[in-house]
């Protein structure tokens, strides 16, 4: 699609994407993809993956929605402060991380839940973030959605935006400084490309030829501000030319291609062959938080148009063409699913919040003198004052 | 023992720890072929191949973000920021990231490095090779924050940070890079990171100092003596965690106490280390604590002189104490 000049016309929060809806459909040509939009796949391109895999992908797509829709329910309900979405983005994390070896490193941004569950990052214990209590591997320390999980290589994430790019490269080098085979996969948004350390992290990848694949989801929205109004270039991947980094545009909605460009370019970095871009081409159909409302922004019509190519429908299509998935096999997994979280929600509800000693720690490996006194102040202002009341006011963003 | 400068003292622990753990990687501009700009890492890439002394791009940002992902992959980074004053592009990676890791993600991350940088004036560098910005990493829990002032310490607090667990910002006084010769031991010790040493005992006045304040302040006591005020110098060595027993052990033997750093006046180190003593040890002081400090201006180049606290600037604090 055409994006250079649609903004020039934009007065009020009813924005017109006439050039991206005068094509008969909504995806920009350029971007590989396996299955077409009746969601039927090339057999020549159609990676023919195994049954087994197929439907952990699909499993874990599935997670990650029904994860989403109880995290909205529950900061709605008041029982969380705050959630990140990533409807409508399953194919990109799902299909990336199944592209991983265990041993490999991931630095995802706020909005890859499906990448930690594809990974074996504990349910629970993603659930126990959200609540920020003292079941949450950072006791509370970090906001809802930003999650850490060491043992299966998924790096702790950071609200500042792209900083995590440059650190992947960084944790690249290292592997290939000491031969060894692992790559490093990180992900960020359109709007993370203009940040300094996208632009850093291609450079140091370019220059060091590193075992590093970056995902780019162009979901078409920076907050409210759309992909037109971000940048000049006509594609996200266009960016890794500067860079001498390798790039492709993907279907982002379309599973098989995400998972196949990204096997890929993993393959590709494993072997010495350096860094690849991909440019996963998306809607974020949900808000960009809980406490953002799209309608002020948003596209209706694009919006609609997206709405059809759903990720987890177009591959449950593909699945049900190979006669491996049907209603009865759906119900069953989401009742499962649903089961599961539920019983982890009312776990998690259990749990006391941190206490109040857990402030202190993890700032240095050991308790500095300066540390060690205001601890013990605090401890002693509790005794003096029994509770501390939370004033706080609800997070705008 | 050899007698070394304090570039010469950086190399040298440098080159101890790099033959010790093969994790230990440098990395930076003009770093690797060439040395450092001021030689700092002179003969290292030679020594230790490209893979552990890299030339960057010139990147900030860049070089600091990278070393903290290779430390969470299990290296042991030394960035080398080229001048501090150049390490501002960094500071989103440092303040928000390198500082913050181990806290927000419960200690299941961490990233030990040192990020080593010539600080503050005396070699004619104008606004952008003078800086002494200590107080914007003072001021960042997470870090840790190693000023010092001679080749031995120098040598034995580097090795130090490197082998510690935490980030810690290793701030060089260029200044004194060649200016200063002392003996320092071959092979590997270490000095303790959070520990001040009292550089020249004295009974009348304390005088707080870091970095190439340190010799000016043990000009400004010689000067002094024969004013009738006999200085007590302590060097802080450290400013993160600060060694706050020494200080005011020092504080309340005199009290009288006048600081001295480079940086601009307001919000410098200088009012920490001033609230502290007013808060531990008022009941002791006998005139009020003075500072002398940079000017609260950009760091100037033709009147650098000027700019920067000297000895004499420091013996009229001390009379003016003294005196009160």
């Amino acid at each position: 699609m055409e994006v250079t000049s649609s903004g020039k016309d934009m007065k009020n929060k009813a924005p017109k994407h006439s050039e991206s809806r005068s094509r008969s459909s909504v995806l920009r040509e350029d971007c590989f993809h396996i299955l077409d939009e009746q969601n039927v796949a090339d057999p020549k391109l159609d990676p023919q993956l195994a049954e087994e895999l197929l439907l952990k992908m699909y499993s874990n797509m599935v997670t990650s929605r029904l994860l989403d829709e109880r995290g909205m329910m529950l900061q709605r309900q008041g029982r969380i402060g705050f959630y990140v979405p990533a409807t409508g983005q399953e194919a990109i994390a799902t299909g990336t991380a199944a592209a991983l070896k265990a041993s490999d490193w991931a630095f995802p941004s706020y909005r890859e839940p499906g990448v930690f569950l594809y990974r074996g990052a504990d349910v629970l214990q993603m659930i126990a973030n959200l609540y920020g209590n003292s079941g949450d591997i950072c006791q509370g320390r970090q906001m809802p959605n930003h999650y850490s999980f060491s043992k299966q290589r998924l790096f702790s994430v950071s609200s500042p935006i792209s900083t995590q790019v440059i650190q992947a490269v960084g944790c690249s080098m290292a592997s290939k400084i000491r031969q060894e085979k692992d790559v490093t996969i990180t992900y960020f948004g359109d709007g993370g490309t203009s940040e300094n350390d996208f632009h850093t992290g291609l450079t140091f990848a370019g220059a060091f030829k590193t075992p590093t694949v970056f995902i780019c989801t162009n979901n078409q929205y920076a907050i409210s501000v759309p992909l037109y109004k971000q940048t000049g270039a006509k594609r996200l991947a266009d960016k890794g030319i500067g860079y001498g980094v390798d790039a492709v545009a993907v279907d982002g909605n379309d599973i098989l291609a995400v998972y196949t460009k990204t096997k890929e370019a993993v393959d590709k970095a494993r072997n010495g062959g350096g860094p690849t871009l991909i440019e996963c081409v998306t809607l974020r159909m949900g808000p960009h938080s809980s406490s953002d409302d799209p309608t002020r922004y948003r596209d209706p019509d694009l919006y609609a148009a997206w709405e059809k190519r759903d990720p987890i429908l177009r591959f449950r299509q593909y699945l049900e063409g190979k006669g491996l998935w049907d209603a009865d096999h759906e119900e069953s997994l989401r009742e499962e699913i649903k089961d599961h979280l539920v019983e982890a929600v009312e776990d998690v509800e259990k749990m006391p919040p941190p206490e109040l000693e857990t402030l202190f720690e993890d700032v240095y490996a050991e308790l500095t003198p300066q540390l060690k006194k205001q601890k013990q102040a605090l401890i002693a202002e509790r005794e003096l004052r029994g509770k501390f009341e939370n004033t706080s006011e609800a997070f705008p963003l | 023992m050899a007698t070394m400068t304090i570039v010469q003292a950086v190399r040298d622990a440098l080159y101890n720890e790099m033959k010790r753990n093969d994790s230990v990687v440098l990395l930076g501009e003009d770093v690797g072929l060439n040395g450092g700009v001021f030689r700092a890492t002179e003969g290292l890439q030679k020594e230790f191949g490209e893979a552990r002394v890299m030339d960057t791009p010139l990147a900030e940002s860049g070089i600091i973000g990278a070393a903290m992902g290779m430390a969470v992959n299990g290296l042991r980074p030394v960035p080398e920021i080229q001048f501090l004053d150049f390490i501002y592009p960094a500071f989103d990676q440092i303040v928000s990231e390198v500082a913050k890791i181990r806290y927000r993600s419960g200690g299941t991350f961490t990233c030990p490095m040192v990020i080593r940088s010539p600080a503050g004036g005396g070699i004619r560098g104008g606004h952008y090779h003078s800086q002494s910005s200590e107080a914007y990493f003072t001021h960042t829990p997470g870090l840790k924050v190693v000023y010092p002032s001679n080749p031995y310490d120098t040598k034995g607090l580097l090795i130090s940070a490197i082998r510690d667990e935490d980030p810690v910002i290793f701030l060089e006084p260029k200044k004194l890079y060649r200016a200063v010769k002392g003996e320092v031991p071959e092979g590997e010790y270490t000095v303790e990171i959070g520990k001040a040493n009292v550089v020249r005992e004295g009974k009348d006045v304390t005088i707080l100092c870091w970095g190439a304040m340190v010799p000016e302040a043990l000009k400004a006591a010689d000067l002094c003596t024969p004013r009738g005020a006999d200085c007590e110098v302590v060097d802080l060595r450290t400013l993160v965690p600060l060694d706050e027993p020494t200080i005011l052990e020092s504080v309340r033997k005199t009290g009288k106490v006048v600081i001295v750093h480079e940086a601009p006046r307001t919000c410098g180190f200088g009012a920490e280390l001033s609230a502290l003593i007013a808060e531990e040890a008022v009941e002791y002081l006998e005139a009020p604590i003075v500072r002398v400090a940079g000017l609260d201006t950009p760091f100037p180049y033709t009147l650098e002189h000027v700019y920067m606290p000297d000895a004499e600037r420091i013996a009229l604090a001390v009379g003016k104490v003294k005196n009160f």
